[in-house]
Protein backbone atom coordinates (compact mmCIF):
# COMPACT_ATOMS: atom_id res chain seq x y z
CA UNK A 1 0.00 0.00 0.00
CA UNK A 2 1.41 3.42 -0.61
CA UNK A 3 0.13 6.00 1.50
CA UNK A 4 0.31 9.69 1.24
CA UNK A 5 -0.07 11.88 4.18
CA UNK A 6 -0.62 15.74 3.88
CA UNK A 7 1.93 16.26 1.02
CA UNK A 8 2.96 19.59 -0.35
CA UNK A 9 5.40 21.01 -2.38
CA UNK A 10 5.39 24.23 -3.56
CA UNK A 11 7.83 26.17 -6.38
CA UNK A 12 8.46 29.83 -5.64
CA UNK A 13 6.01 30.06 -3.24
CA UNK A 14 3.23 28.66 -5.26
CA UNK A 15 1.67 25.07 -4.41
CA UNK A 16 2.22 22.75 -7.14
CA UNK A 17 1.12 19.94 -4.79
CA UNK A 18 -1.01 21.12 -1.83
CA UNK A 19 -1.84 18.98 1.11
CA UNK A 20 -2.71 15.74 -0.43
CA UNK A 21 -3.71 12.80 1.19
CA UNK A 22 -4.37 9.34 -0.56
CA UNK A 23 -4.29 5.68 0.03
CA UNK A 24 -3.04 3.90 -3.33
CA UNK A 25 -4.43 0.36 -3.31
CA UNK A 26 -2.82 -2.59 -4.27
CA UNK A 27 -3.43 -5.22 -6.99
CA UNK A 28 -5.49 -2.61 -9.03
CA UNK A 29 -4.54 0.65 -11.86
CA UNK A 30 -4.53 3.52 -10.53
CA UNK A 31 -4.93 6.50 -12.89
CA UNK A 32 -4.00 10.14 -12.19
CA UNK A 33 -5.94 12.54 -14.30
CA UNK A 34 -6.44 16.15 -14.37
CA UNK A 35 -5.47 19.66 -16.42
CA UNK A 36 -1.61 20.08 -17.12
CA UNK A 37 -0.13 21.64 -14.11
CA UNK A 38 -2.61 19.99 -11.54
CA UNK A 39 0.31 18.54 -9.49
CA UNK A 40 -0.13 14.83 -11.29
CA UNK A 41 3.50 14.04 -12.39
CA UNK A 42 5.19 15.77 -9.26
CA UNK A 43 3.12 13.84 -6.84
CA UNK A 44 3.93 11.03 -8.91
CA UNK A 45 7.78 12.37 -8.47
CA UNK A 46 7.52 12.51 -4.81
CA UNK A 47 6.12 9.00 -4.27
CA UNK A 48 9.14 7.67 -5.73
CA UNK A 49 11.43 9.26 -4.15
CA UNK A 50 12.60 11.83 -7.30
CA UNK A 51 11.57 14.43 -5.82
CA UNK A 52 11.70 15.92 -2.56
CA UNK A 53 8.92 17.25 -0.73
CA UNK A 54 8.21 20.61 1.41
CA UNK A 55 5.89 18.46 3.55
CA UNK A 56 3.73 15.52 4.74
CA UNK A 57 4.57 11.40 4.75
CA UNK A 58 4.79 9.07 1.94
CA UNK A 59 4.03 5.65 3.23
CA UNK A 60 5.40 2.42 1.07
CA UNK A 61 3.94 -0.57 2.88
CA UNK A 62 4.07 1.65 5.93
CA UNK A 63 7.35 2.59 6.28
CA UNK A 64 8.41 6.17 5.58
CA UNK A 65 9.94 6.54 2.43
CA UNK A 66 13.05 8.01 4.11
CA UNK A 67 13.42 5.21 6.66
CA UNK A 68 13.67 2.78 3.42
CA UNK A 69 17.44 1.52 2.16
CA UNK A 70 17.61 2.53 -1.26
CA UNK A 71 18.38 -0.90 -3.17
CA UNK A 72 15.52 -2.43 -1.12
CA UNK A 73 12.73 0.08 -1.93
CA UNK A 74 14.05 -0.75 -5.64
CA UNK A 75 12.64 -4.09 -5.35
CA UNK A 76 9.38 -2.59 -4.07
CA UNK A 77 8.98 0.42 -6.26
CA UNK A 78 10.00 1.50 -9.58
CA UNK A 79 9.27 4.47 -11.51
CA UNK A 80 8.98 5.41 -16.04
CA UNK A 81 9.24 9.27 -16.29
CA UNK A 82 7.90 10.51 -19.82
CA UNK A 83 11.05 11.98 -21.04
CA UNK A 84 13.85 9.15 -21.50
CA UNK A 85 16.80 10.51 -23.63
CA UNK A 86 19.42 8.34 -22.88
CA UNK A 87 23.17 9.21 -23.83
CA UNK A 88 24.66 5.89 -23.46
CA UNK A 89 24.93 3.59 -26.56
CA UNK A 90 22.60 0.05 -25.96
CA UNK A 91 20.87 -2.55 -27.10
CA UNK A 92 17.43 -3.30 -25.75
CA UNK A 93 18.62 -6.05 -23.56
CA UNK A 94 21.33 -4.02 -22.09
CA UNK A 95 18.84 -1.61 -21.36
CA UNK A 96 16.42 -4.41 -19.81
CA UNK A 97 19.01 -6.20 -17.61
CA UNK A 98 19.63 -2.96 -16.02
CA UNK A 99 16.13 -3.47 -14.71
CA UNK A 100 18.04 -6.07 -12.25
CA UNK A 101 20.88 -3.71 -10.84
CA UNK A 102 18.79 -3.88 -7.53
CA UNK A 103 19.20 -7.54 -6.89
CA UNK A 104 22.78 -7.84 -8.53
CA UNK A 105 24.61 -4.21 -8.15
CA UNK A 106 25.58 -5.12 -11.73
CA UNK A 107 26.90 -8.78 -11.25
CA UNK A 108 23.81 -10.35 -12.96
CA UNK A 109 23.54 -13.85 -12.18
CA UNK A 110 21.31 -16.57 -13.49
CA UNK A 111 17.97 -15.67 -11.73
CA UNK A 112 18.54 -12.32 -12.81
CA UNK A 113 18.96 -13.28 -17.06
CA UNK A 114 16.01 -15.21 -16.32
CA UNK A 115 13.92 -12.35 -15.43
CA UNK A 116 15.55 -10.21 -18.23
CA UNK A 117 14.28 -12.89 -20.58
CA UNK A 118 10.53 -13.00 -19.35
CA UNK A 119 10.40 -9.43 -19.45
CA UNK A 120 11.55 -9.01 -23.15
CA UNK A 121 8.86 -11.85 -23.67
CA UNK A 122 6.33 -10.04 -21.79
CA UNK A 123 6.87 -7.37 -23.94
CA UNK A 124 7.15 -8.98 -27.46
CA UNK A 125 11.12 -8.25 -27.43
CA UNK A 126 12.37 -10.75 -27.87
CA UNK A 127 12.71 -10.46 -31.88
CA UNK A 128 14.58 -6.68 -31.08
CA UNK A 129 16.66 -7.62 -28.43
CA UNK A 130 19.81 -7.14 -30.01
CA UNK A 131 18.81 -3.81 -31.54
CA UNK A 132 19.86 -0.62 -30.21
CA UNK A 133 17.39 2.05 -28.64
CA UNK A 134 18.18 4.91 -31.07
CA UNK A 135 16.78 2.41 -34.22
CA UNK A 136 13.90 1.52 -32.45
CA UNK A 137 10.52 4.05 -33.36
CA UNK A 138 8.85 5.62 -30.52
CA UNK A 139 6.35 2.72 -29.59
CA UNK A 140 8.93 0.21 -29.89
CA UNK A 141 11.48 2.61 -27.68
CA UNK A 142 8.66 2.85 -24.91
CA UNK A 143 8.31 -0.95 -25.06
CA UNK A 144 11.93 -1.85 -24.00
CA UNK A 145 11.83 0.81 -21.09
CA UNK A 146 8.59 -0.84 -19.79
CA UNK A 147 10.18 -4.35 -19.88
CA UNK A 148 13.36 -2.78 -17.73
CA UNK A 149 10.45 -2.04 -15.22
CA UNK A 150 9.25 -5.39 -15.20
CA UNK A 151 12.65 -6.94 -15.19
CA UNK A 152 12.79 -4.92 -11.83
CA UNK A 153 10.22 -7.07 -10.80
CA UNK A 154 8.71 -4.27 -8.34
CA UNK A 155 5.08 -4.90 -6.88
CA UNK A 156 4.58 -1.07 -7.45
CA UNK A 157 4.84 0.43 -10.95
CA UNK A 158 4.48 3.83 -11.20
CA UNK A 159 4.47 5.44 -14.88
CA UNK A 160 4.06 9.12 -16.01
CA UNK A 161 2.20 9.45 -19.69
CA UNK A 162 3.06 5.72 -20.85
CA UNK A 163 1.43 6.67 -24.03
CA UNK A 164 2.60 10.16 -25.11
CA UNK A 165 3.97 9.99 -28.83
CA UNK A 166 2.46 6.64 -29.12
CA UNK A 167 -0.24 6.04 -31.94
CA UNK A 168 -3.88 4.11 -31.22
CA UNK A 169 -2.61 0.65 -31.42
CA UNK A 170 0.47 0.90 -29.57
CA UNK A 171 -1.10 2.92 -26.73
CA UNK A 172 -4.11 0.20 -26.28
CA UNK A 173 -1.39 -2.53 -26.67
CA UNK A 174 0.66 -0.66 -23.66
CA UNK A 175 -2.51 -0.27 -21.58
CA UNK A 176 -3.51 -3.79 -22.37
CA UNK A 177 -0.19 -5.14 -20.90
CA UNK A 178 -0.38 -2.99 -17.95
CA UNK A 179 -3.95 -4.99 -16.99
CA UNK A 180 -2.11 -8.15 -17.70
CA UNK A 181 0.37 -6.74 -15.33
CA UNK A 182 -1.90 -6.14 -12.58
CA UNK A 183 -4.32 -9.28 -13.33
CA UNK A 184 -1.82 -12.12 -13.87
CA UNK A 185 1.63 -11.01 -11.99
CA UNK A 186 -0.83 -9.00 -9.35
CA UNK A 187 1.18 -5.52 -9.91
CA UNK A 188 -0.14 -2.39 -8.71
CA UNK A 189 0.42 0.26 -11.55
CA UNK A 190 -0.19 3.80 -10.77
CA UNK A 191 -0.30 6.37 -14.42
CA UNK A 192 -0.80 9.47 -15.11
CA UNK A 193 -2.62 9.80 -18.41
CA UNK A 194 -4.27 12.45 -20.26
CA UNK A 195 -6.49 10.56 -22.41
CA UNK A 196 -9.84 10.58 -20.09
CA UNK A 197 -11.25 7.28 -22.14
CA UNK A 198 -8.30 5.72 -22.05
CA UNK A 199 -8.30 6.07 -17.73
CA UNK A 200 -12.11 5.39 -18.14
CA UNK A 201 -11.70 2.25 -19.83
CA UNK A 202 -8.86 0.37 -18.39
CA UNK A 203 -8.68 1.93 -14.32
CA UNK A 204 -9.81 0.32 -11.62
CA UNK A 205 -9.62 3.66 -9.73
CA UNK A 206 -9.23 7.65 -10.98
CA UNK A 207 -8.03 10.13 -8.97
CA UNK A 208 -9.18 13.43 -10.18
CA UNK A 209 -6.67 16.59 -9.28
CA UNK A 210 -6.70 20.06 -10.23
CA UNK A 211 -4.29 23.02 -9.12
CA UNK A 212 -2.27 20.95 -6.66
CA UNK A 213 -5.27 19.55 -4.85
CA UNK A 214 -7.09 15.97 -5.10
CA UNK A 215 -10.96 16.99 -6.19
CA UNK A 216 -12.85 13.34 -5.99
CA UNK A 217 -11.27 9.49 -5.97
CA UNK A 218 -13.47 6.27 -7.16
CA UNK A 219 -14.30 3.74 -9.58
CA UNK A 220 -14.65 5.03 -13.25
CA UNK A 221 -18.28 4.90 -13.45
CA UNK A 222 -18.89 7.29 -10.45
CA UNK A 223 -16.11 9.70 -11.89
CA UNK A 224 -16.18 9.68 -15.27
CA UNK A 225 -19.03 11.78 -14.93
CA UNK A 226 -20.13 15.28 -16.50
CA UNK A 227 -20.30 17.38 -13.18
CA UNK A 228 -17.05 16.45 -12.18
CA UNK A 229 -15.29 16.69 -15.83
CA UNK A 230 -17.00 20.16 -16.57
CA UNK A 231 -15.71 21.73 -13.57
CA UNK A 232 -12.13 21.00 -14.10
CA UNK A 233 -11.81 20.79 -17.66
CA UNK A 234 -13.89 24.50 -18.61
CA UNK A 235 -15.24 22.05 -21.31
CA UNK A 236 -18.53 20.89 -22.54
CA UNK A 237 -18.38 16.63 -21.79
CA UNK A 238 -20.83 14.44 -23.48
CA UNK A 239 -20.86 10.88 -21.84
CA UNK A 240 -22.14 7.86 -23.62
CA UNK A 241 -22.37 4.15 -22.36
CA UNK A 242 -20.67 2.19 -25.14
CA UNK A 243 -19.82 -1.64 -24.52
CA UNK A 244 -20.16 -1.09 -20.54
CA UNK A 245 -17.31 1.68 -20.77
CA UNK A 246 -18.22 5.08 -19.97
CA UNK A 247 -16.87 7.08 -23.16
CA UNK A 248 -16.75 10.64 -23.25
CA UNK A 249 -16.89 13.25 -26.11
CA UNK A 250 -15.50 16.88 -25.15
CA UNK A 251 -14.33 17.43 -28.98
CA UNK B 1 29.12 -11.04 -28.90
CA UNK B 2 29.79 -7.69 -28.62
CA UNK B 3 32.23 -7.61 -25.04
CA UNK B 4 34.17 -9.89 -27.13
CA UNK B 5 34.75 -7.18 -30.10
CA UNK B 6 35.66 -4.67 -27.20
CA UNK B 7 37.68 -7.20 -25.32
CA UNK B 8 40.02 -7.56 -28.39
CA UNK B 9 39.67 -4.07 -29.05
CA UNK B 10 41.21 -3.91 -25.38
CA UNK B 11 44.17 -6.37 -25.77
CA UNK B 12 45.16 -4.18 -28.95
CA UNK B 13 45.17 -1.36 -27.26
CA UNK B 14 46.95 -2.80 -24.35
CA UNK B 15 49.25 -4.14 -27.12
CA UNK B 16 49.81 -0.49 -28.32
CA UNK B 17 50.53 1.09 -25.24
CA UNK B 18 52.89 -1.88 -23.90
CA UNK B 19 54.69 -1.55 -27.15
CA UNK B 20 55.19 2.72 -26.65
CA UNK B 21 56.60 2.07 -23.24
CA UNK B 22 59.09 -0.44 -24.36
CA UNK B 23 60.18 1.75 -26.83
CA UNK B 24 60.31 4.69 -24.75
CA UNK B 25 62.48 3.17 -22.59
CA UNK B 26 64.60 0.96 -24.52
CA UNK B 27 64.98 3.16 -27.88
CA UNK B 28 68.75 4.77 -27.48
CA UNK B 29 69.91 2.44 -24.34
CA UNK B 30 73.52 1.14 -25.14
CA UNK B 31 76.21 -0.89 -22.24
CA UNK B 32 77.30 2.80 -21.32
CA UNK B 33 74.48 5.10 -21.04
CA UNK B 34 71.48 2.47 -19.60
CA UNK B 35 71.78 2.79 -16.13
CA UNK B 36 71.63 6.83 -16.02
CA UNK B 37 68.99 6.90 -19.02
CA UNK B 38 66.98 4.41 -17.05
CA UNK B 39 67.26 6.54 -13.94
CA UNK B 40 65.68 9.45 -15.69
CA UNK B 41 63.23 7.43 -18.07
CA UNK B 42 61.26 5.36 -15.56
CA UNK B 43 60.15 7.90 -12.83
CA UNK B 44 59.18 9.71 -16.14
CA UNK B 45 57.36 6.58 -17.34
CA UNK B 46 55.40 6.12 -13.86
CA UNK B 47 54.28 9.89 -14.10
CA UNK B 48 53.04 9.05 -18.02
CA UNK B 49 51.50 6.38 -16.29
CA UNK B 50 49.68 7.57 -13.53
CA UNK B 51 48.88 10.69 -14.82
CA UNK B 52 47.84 9.88 -17.76
CA UNK B 53 45.46 7.01 -16.21
CA UNK B 54 44.40 10.10 -13.69
CA UNK B 55 43.01 12.37 -16.38
CA UNK B 56 41.30 9.76 -18.30
CA UNK B 57 39.67 8.29 -15.30
CA UNK B 58 38.29 11.68 -14.17
CA UNK B 59 37.30 13.19 -17.57
CA UNK B 60 35.39 9.68 -18.13
CA UNK B 61 33.70 9.95 -14.82
CA UNK B 62 33.13 13.56 -14.89
CA UNK B 63 31.35 13.27 -18.36
CA UNK B 64 28.90 10.28 -16.98
CA UNK B 65 28.09 12.19 -14.07
CA UNK B 66 27.40 15.21 -15.89
CA UNK B 67 25.75 13.89 -18.90
CA UNK B 68 27.93 15.80 -21.10
CA UNK B 69 30.49 14.29 -23.88
CA UNK B 70 32.41 17.64 -24.32
CA UNK B 71 32.89 18.74 -20.79
CA UNK B 72 36.33 17.79 -18.74
CA UNK B 73 36.61 18.41 -15.46
CA UNK B 74 39.20 21.44 -16.12
CA UNK B 75 35.57 23.51 -16.43
CA UNK B 76 35.51 23.44 -12.70
CA UNK B 77 38.57 25.88 -12.79
CA UNK B 78 40.66 23.86 -10.74
CA UNK B 79 43.58 24.09 -13.24
CA UNK B 80 43.01 28.10 -13.47
CA UNK B 81 43.47 28.15 -9.92
CA UNK B 82 47.00 25.81 -10.14
CA UNK B 83 48.27 28.72 -12.33
CA UNK B 84 46.55 31.66 -9.85
CA UNK B 85 48.59 29.82 -6.88
CA UNK B 86 51.72 29.57 -8.77
CA UNK B 87 51.65 32.70 -9.92
CA UNK B 88 50.28 34.12 -6.42
CA UNK B 89 53.12 32.27 -4.63
CA UNK B 90 55.91 33.62 -7.07
CA UNK B 91 54.53 37.15 -6.29
CA UNK B 92 54.10 37.41 -3.07
CA UNK B 93 56.97 35.14 -1.79
CA UNK B 94 59.45 35.81 -4.73
CA UNK B 95 61.17 33.20 -6.74
CA UNK B 96 63.83 32.43 -4.50
CA UNK B 97 61.18 31.52 -1.62
CA UNK B 98 61.04 27.93 -0.44
CA UNK B 99 57.39 27.58 -1.58
CA UNK B 100 58.02 28.28 -5.09
CA UNK B 101 61.97 26.37 -4.86
CA UNK B 102 60.96 23.62 -2.86
CA UNK B 103 59.06 21.34 -5.00
CA UNK B 104 57.81 18.88 -2.39
CA UNK B 105 56.29 22.36 -0.65
CA UNK B 106 54.87 23.47 -3.80
CA UNK B 107 53.36 20.46 -4.66
CA UNK B 108 51.75 20.33 -1.05
CA UNK B 109 50.38 24.08 -1.23
CA UNK B 110 49.14 24.01 -4.84
CA UNK B 111 47.00 20.25 -4.16
CA UNK B 112 45.86 21.51 -0.65
CA UNK B 113 44.41 24.83 -2.60
CA UNK B 114 42.62 22.49 -5.37
CA UNK B 115 40.88 20.37 -3.15
CA UNK B 116 39.99 22.99 -0.45
CA UNK B 117 38.28 24.64 -3.06
CA UNK B 118 36.73 22.08 -4.63
CA UNK B 119 35.53 20.49 -1.55
CA UNK B 120 34.14 24.06 -0.70
CA UNK B 121 32.67 24.65 -3.87
CA UNK B 122 30.78 21.18 -3.69
CA UNK B 123 29.76 21.93 0.10
CA UNK B 124 28.55 25.60 -0.36
CA UNK B 125 26.37 23.67 -3.48
CA UNK B 126 24.91 20.58 -2.31
CA UNK B 127 23.64 22.31 0.77
CA UNK B 128 21.10 23.93 -1.47
CA UNK B 129 17.95 21.66 -1.05
CA UNK B 130 17.19 21.66 -5.39
CA UNK B 131 20.76 21.72 -6.21
CA UNK B 132 21.65 21.67 -9.85
CA UNK B 133 24.66 20.08 -11.07
CA UNK B 134 24.66 22.94 -14.10
CA UNK B 135 24.56 25.40 -11.41
CA UNK B 136 27.51 24.07 -10.00
CA UNK B 137 29.49 24.17 -13.38
CA UNK B 138 28.12 27.63 -14.10
CA UNK B 139 29.91 28.47 -10.56
CA UNK B 140 33.07 26.28 -11.64
CA UNK B 141 33.07 28.36 -15.05
CA UNK B 142 32.96 31.56 -13.61
CA UNK B 143 35.51 30.74 -10.76
CA UNK B 144 37.98 29.22 -13.28
CA UNK B 145 37.47 33.00 -15.26
CA UNK B 146 38.05 34.88 -11.79
CA UNK B 147 41.05 32.51 -11.49
CA UNK B 148 42.46 33.13 -15.23
CA UNK B 149 42.52 37.22 -14.81
CA UNK B 150 43.56 36.75 -11.16
CA UNK B 151 46.63 35.39 -12.74
CA UNK B 152 47.06 37.07 -15.75
CA UNK B 153 46.85 40.25 -13.77
CA UNK B 154 49.66 38.84 -11.27
CA UNK B 155 51.32 37.89 -14.23
CA UNK B 156 51.84 41.70 -15.68
CA UNK B 157 52.99 43.27 -12.62
CA UNK B 158 55.41 40.61 -11.24
CA UNK B 159 59.58 40.70 -12.91
CA UNK B 160 60.51 39.27 -16.39
CA UNK B 161 62.72 37.11 -14.84
CA UNK B 162 60.27 35.43 -12.25
CA UNK B 163 57.90 35.39 -15.33
CA UNK B 164 60.02 32.97 -16.84
CA UNK B 165 59.80 30.97 -14.02
CA UNK B 166 56.12 30.82 -14.29
CA UNK B 167 56.09 30.24 -17.77
CA UNK B 168 57.72 26.70 -17.16
CA UNK B 169 54.64 25.69 -14.77
CA UNK B 170 52.42 27.23 -16.89
CA UNK B 171 52.70 24.28 -19.71
CA UNK B 172 52.40 20.57 -18.87
CA UNK B 173 55.79 18.58 -18.58
CA UNK B 174 56.97 15.18 -17.51
CA UNK B 175 60.73 16.49 -18.13
CA UNK B 176 61.66 17.54 -14.50
CA UNK B 177 59.17 15.48 -12.85
CA UNK B 178 60.53 15.20 -8.91
CA UNK B 179 61.17 11.97 -7.56
CA UNK B 180 60.07 12.92 -4.17
CA UNK B 181 56.77 14.04 -5.30
CA UNK B 182 56.29 11.43 -7.62
CA UNK B 183 56.55 8.70 -4.93
CA UNK B 184 53.34 10.84 -2.49
CA UNK B 185 51.63 11.40 -5.85
CA UNK B 186 51.84 8.24 -6.91
CA UNK B 187 50.40 6.46 -3.74
CA UNK B 188 47.79 8.67 -3.75
CA UNK B 189 46.84 8.20 -7.40
CA UNK B 190 47.26 4.52 -7.32
CA UNK B 191 44.48 4.42 -4.01
CA UNK B 192 42.20 6.64 -5.58
CA UNK B 193 41.99 4.92 -9.46
CA UNK B 194 41.62 1.39 -7.70
CA UNK B 195 38.66 3.10 -5.26
CA UNK B 196 37.20 4.72 -8.43
CA UNK B 197 37.34 1.15 -10.32
CA UNK B 198 34.66 -0.23 -7.54
CA UNK B 199 32.42 2.22 -9.22
CA UNK B 200 32.07 1.06 -12.80
CA UNK B 201 28.58 -0.84 -12.38
CA UNK B 202 27.34 2.40 -10.48
CA UNK B 203 29.06 4.61 -13.72
CA UNK B 204 27.03 2.60 -16.21
CA UNK B 205 23.57 3.48 -13.85
CA UNK B 206 24.66 6.87 -13.88
CA UNK B 207 24.56 7.14 -17.56
CA UNK B 208 21.55 6.62 -17.66
CA UNK B 209 20.43 9.65 -16.02
CA UNK B 210 19.46 11.20 -12.65
CA UNK B 211 15.73 9.15 -12.35
CA UNK B 212 16.93 6.30 -13.88
CA UNK B 213 19.50 5.68 -11.41
CA UNK B 214 17.48 7.00 -8.05
CA UNK B 215 14.76 4.42 -9.14
CA UNK B 216 17.25 1.88 -9.26
CA UNK B 217 17.95 2.52 -6.25
CA UNK B 218 21.56 4.46 -6.21
CA UNK B 219 21.78 7.20 -3.33
CA UNK B 220 22.17 9.57 -6.38
CA UNK B 221 23.30 12.25 -4.81
CA UNK B 222 25.94 11.22 -1.85
CA UNK B 223 27.00 8.90 -5.14
CA UNK B 224 28.00 12.40 -7.33
CA UNK B 225 29.18 13.87 -4.12
CA UNK B 226 31.65 11.32 -3.40
CA UNK B 227 32.82 10.36 -7.11
CA UNK B 228 33.37 14.39 -7.85
CA UNK B 229 35.51 14.52 -5.13
CA UNK B 230 37.36 11.47 -6.70
CA UNK B 231 37.95 13.61 -9.75
CA UNK B 232 38.53 16.77 -7.80
CA UNK B 233 41.66 14.84 -6.11
CA UNK B 234 42.61 13.48 -8.90
CA UNK B 235 42.83 16.53 -11.67
CA UNK B 236 44.72 18.43 -8.46
CA UNK B 237 47.36 15.66 -7.71
CA UNK B 238 47.85 15.16 -11.80
CA UNK B 239 47.67 18.78 -12.41
CA UNK B 240 50.21 19.52 -9.32
CA UNK B 241 52.76 17.06 -10.96
CA UNK B 242 52.98 17.57 -14.45
CA UNK B 243 50.98 20.86 -14.51
CA UNK B 244 47.65 21.79 -16.31
CA UNK B 245 47.44 19.29 -19.22
CA UNK B 246 43.28 18.42 -18.96
CA UNK B 247 42.15 18.39 -22.18
CA UNK B 248 44.02 15.70 -23.28
CA UNK B 249 41.58 14.02 -21.04
CA UNK B 250 38.54 15.15 -23.52
CA UNK B 251 40.51 13.49 -26.08
CA UNK B 252 40.84 10.63 -24.56
CA UNK B 253 37.27 10.05 -23.08
CA UNK B 254 35.90 10.82 -26.44
CA UNK B 255 38.11 8.45 -28.45
CA UNK B 256 37.31 5.25 -26.13
CA UNK B 257 33.53 6.57 -26.98
CA UNK B 258 34.36 5.99 -30.36
CA UNK B 259 36.07 2.97 -30.32
CA UNK B 260 34.28 0.86 -27.91
CA UNK B 261 31.04 -0.88 -29.16
CA UNK B 262 29.62 -1.04 -25.67
CA UNK B 263 29.63 1.66 -23.40
CA UNK B 264 29.99 -0.20 -20.37
CA UNK B 265 32.40 1.55 -17.74
CA UNK B 266 34.59 -1.59 -16.94
CA UNK B 267 35.74 -1.48 -20.66
CA UNK B 268 35.45 2.77 -21.23
CA UNK B 269 37.81 3.40 -18.31
CA UNK B 270 40.20 0.81 -19.33
CA UNK B 271 40.20 1.90 -22.91
CA UNK B 272 40.48 5.67 -21.84
CA UNK B 273 43.46 4.95 -19.43
CA UNK B 274 45.14 3.05 -22.77
CA UNK B 275 44.44 5.77 -25.23
CA UNK B 276 46.04 8.12 -22.94
CA UNK B 277 49.28 6.43 -21.79
CA UNK B 278 49.91 5.53 -25.77
CA UNK B 279 49.13 9.32 -25.87
CA UNK B 280 51.69 10.92 -23.15
CA UNK B 281 53.89 8.47 -24.19
CA UNK B 282 54.31 9.34 -27.77
CA UNK B 283 54.01 12.86 -27.28
CA UNK B 284 56.94 12.39 -24.93
CA UNK B 285 58.91 10.30 -27.13
CA UNK B 286 58.66 12.90 -29.95
CA UNK B 287 59.04 16.05 -27.62
CA UNK B 288 62.28 14.23 -26.37
CA UNK B 289 63.78 12.20 -29.00
CA UNK B 290 62.01 14.35 -32.27
CA UNK B 291 62.35 17.55 -31.08
CA UNK B 292 65.13 17.40 -28.87
CA UNK B 293 63.02 19.20 -26.37
CA UNK B 294 62.39 22.20 -27.80
CA UNK B 295 58.59 21.57 -27.67
CA UNK B 296 56.73 20.65 -24.84
CA UNK B 297 54.36 18.00 -24.71
CA UNK B 298 51.69 20.22 -23.66
CA UNK B 299 51.96 22.21 -26.95
CA UNK B 300 51.63 18.72 -29.04
CA UNK B 301 48.65 17.82 -27.19
CA UNK B 302 46.96 20.80 -27.00
CA UNK B 303 46.94 20.93 -31.12
CA UNK B 304 46.29 17.58 -31.84
CA UNK B 305 43.31 18.07 -29.07
CA UNK B 306 41.84 20.55 -30.75
CA UNK B 307 41.77 20.02 -33.87
CA UNK B 308 40.06 16.71 -32.89
CA UNK B 309 37.57 18.63 -30.73
CA UNK B 310 36.36 20.99 -33.61
CA UNK B 311 35.91 17.59 -35.42
CA UNK B 312 33.58 16.51 -32.29
CA UNK B 313 31.55 19.92 -32.40
CA UNK B 314 31.42 19.66 -35.98
CA UNK B 315 30.34 16.62 -36.03
CA UNK B 316 27.90 16.77 -33.14
CA UNK B 317 25.89 19.75 -34.71
CA UNK B 318 24.94 17.70 -38.12
CA UNK B 319 23.89 14.51 -35.56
Amino acid sequence: MIELRNVSKAYDGVNVVDDVSLIIEEGQITSFIGPNGAGKSTLLSIMSRLLKRDGGEVLIDGIPLEEWNSSDLAQRISILKQSNAINMRLTVRELVSFGRFPYSQGHLRSADWEAVEQALDYMKLTDLQDRYLHQLSGGQRQRAYIAMVIAQGTDYILLDEPLNNLDMQHAVEIMKTLRCLVRELGKTVVIVIHDINFASCYSDSIVVMDKGKIVSTGPPQSIIDQSVLNSIYNLDFHIEQVNNNRICVYY
Amino acid sequence: MRPNSDRTKLLVMTGLAALALILYIVVGLNSRNWQYALSLRVPKLIAIVLTGCAIAVSTVVFQTVTNNRILTPSIMGLDSLYLLIQSLALYVFGANSQIVVNPKLNFALAVVGMIGFAVLLYRLLFRREDHDLLFLLLVGVIMGTFFDSGSSFVQMVIDPNEFATLQNRMLASFNNVNTDILWIAGAVLAVVLVYTSRYTHILDVLALGREHAINLGIRYEAVVRRLLILVAIMVSVSTGLVGPIMFLGLLVANMAREILTAHYHKYLLIAACLISVLALTGGQFLAERVFNFATPISVVINLVGGLYFILLLLKESRA
